[in-house]
């Protein structure tokens, strides 16, 4: 099996020359920046929506988004972020408002949503298929593609409009965001607008998972969204801190995934996730071995 | 003048009620404690009281002034907060917000009330410490100079000494009263602990079957509160 990998996996012929030439392409260039933003918005949401205990809310909306693009696809729907980004935005402010009162609560609400858009979308892509291959594209878009590589420069201006804007709502609304996640009931109490902005974060995610979906899959989007985060609260404690190193973490991490991916010829998504678990060993031994000194 | 006045209350789940005929008022200065079984609505009576929660039937009025920014609270504390990574200045400061409207960020002043709100409290050293790694009765100590941020005239307290030991819910006690009588705070405490209620509070909010409010003295002499008061021994 090693040996099987190791063929695979060829270091022959991976010179300093080849890199550069794959660096100098254009195509590759475009999905590394398109990573980098993208990986640097996922990552901000991660704190909050593990603390939350909406970690799998990354998987519920994706495949949320999985449904909605098979059925912008059936409706030719040309450009199908028109479509999508709605269909997620509603659902997730679905699951993340009436969390508190519905009556079937945070993880199954999750859980139902997930398996229910997932069964929907596959079940369109199967009856009025677009391509000979379905079980690609389903693949496809579970796994990531490499259409990353393909990406079309107004792809790439939206993937960046759409993450500025993430960030620059993240920025303006990060005090706020810290108090309805770290105490809504008092924050409510107090006279904050609670309930307004939970429903800005939903939007949020929802933007940030349509995005990221693009480029690792909608099964890996939880991965891209709270790995930096779980990496990051295992060695610094304070709320900022802990946003600053995952959105670090996040982009090393996608950057070294992508480069490695490309360079090696491995999926892309798979890639950076595995490198986000590696990531998360480290920082969880320095957790153990700070915590272990101070004993 | 009435901070404070609920009329004719009703409070329960999904249309059950759980205890109703809850009729009061709290001026300045009072110190309420509201006593009773578990399960007879006192944490869902604060609740409504904060509209974080309708209740079934009645009115709810603020009065004197008082604003939804004017009041304080401290919660009890929830699974989330336990392994919640945050500065005890993180969370001190996040008392302020209900003052910031659309302002993103906090001003020089907010930041310096926090030292103080810290250094009232006792624990003015813990600033830069990570909120999970304190005990029980220092991360009381802190949600409570964060409630003193966000609201100074009146402050709600639910279980505020549960899970301490028995120093630290004494000191607990001892700047509750002070606030109380320093600073002329209105306080509104759920509590387990019936000698603590009858030791420091003005006036005494029963739950039951039968809904009792009076002052503390009227409490002791009544039917509800010798009842209560035997079986709590």
């Amino acid at each position: 099996m090693i040996e099987a990998l190791a063929a695979r996996i060829s270091f022959d012929g991976i010179t300093w020359q080849y890199i550069k030439e794959c660096l100098e392409m254009r195509s590759i260039q475009y999905a590394l920046i398109v990573g980098v933003v993208v990986a640097l918005c996922s990552s901000l949401l991660g704190v909050t929506l593990v603390l939350k205990r909406f970690s799998l809310i990354g998987d519920g909306l994706s495949h949320v988004a999985f449904g909605a693009f098979s059925v912008a696809t059936i409706l030719s729907i040309v450009s199908e972020m028109v479509f999508v980004l709605p269909v997620t935005v509603v659902c997730a402010v679905l699951l993340l408002r009436a969390g508190q009162n519905a009556k079937i609560k945070g993880d199954a609400a999750v859980a139902m949503i997930s398996v229910g858009a997932l069964a929907v979308g596959y079940l369109l892509m199967n009856l009025f298929p677009t391509s000979s291959s379905v079980s690609g594209d389903v693949c496809t878009s579970l796994f990531g593609s490499v259409a990353i590589l393909t990406i079309k420069p107004t792809e790439l201006w939206l993937s960046i409009g759409l993450s500025a804007a993430v960030i620059l709502i993240f920025i303006l609304f990060y005090n706020k965001i810290f108090s309805v996640t770290f105490d809504e009931n008092f924050a409510q109490a107090t006279g904050v607008k609670a309930q307004l902005y939970n429903l800005i974060i939903a939007i949020v995610v929802a933007v940030i998972i349509v995005l990221a979906m693009n480029l690792v899959g909608s099964l890996l989007v939880s991965a891209l969204i709270i790995f930096p985060a779980l990496s990051a609260m295992r060695v610094f404690k304070t709320f900022l801190s802990v946003t600053i190193c995952s959105a670090i973490l996040s982009v090393v991490c996608t950057l070294l995934g992508m480069l490695l991916s490309i360079i090696l010829g491995m999926p892309i998504g798979p890639t950076i996730v595995v490198t986000d678990i590696l990531v998360f060993v480290i920082f969880a031994l320095t957790g153990i071995i700070m915590r272990g000194k101070k004993a | 003048m009435a901070q404070l006045t609920c009329k004719n209350l009703a409070l329960g789940y999904e249309g059950k009620t759980v205890v109703k005929d809850i009729t009061f008022s709290l001026s300045q200065g009072n110190y309420l404690c509201i006593v009773g079984e578990n399960g007879a609505g006192k944490s869902t009576l604060m609740k409504a009281v904060l509209g974080l929660k309708k209740p079934l039937s009645g009115t709810i009025a603020h009065g004197d002034g008082v604003k939804a920014t004017d009041v304080g609270y401290l919660p009890q504390q929830t699974e989330v907060q336990r392994d919640f990574p945050a500065s005890v200045r993180e969370i001190v400061l996040s008392g302020f917000q209900n003052k910031c409207g659309l302002r993103p960020f906090y001003n020089k002043r907010e930041k310096e009330m926090v030292k103080e709100n810290l250094k009232k409290m006792e624990v003015a050293h813990l600033e830069k410490r990570c909120f999970r790694e304190l005990s029980g009765g220092q991360q009381q100590r802190v949600l409570l100079a964060r409630a003193l941020c966000a609201g100074t005239k009146m402050l709600f307290l639910d279980e505020p000494v549960s899970g301490l030991d028995p120093n630290a819910t004494a000191e607990m006690y001892a700047l509750i009263r002070r606030l109380n009588q320093e600073d002329g705070m209105t306080i509104v405490m759920v509590s387990h602990d019936i000698e603590a209620a009858l030791t420091y509070a003005t006036h005494i909010l029963h739950l039951g079957k039968e809904v009792f409010f009076g002052t503390k003295e009227e409490y002791v002499e009544s039917d509800i509160g010798r009842i209560f008061m035997e079986e709590q021994k």
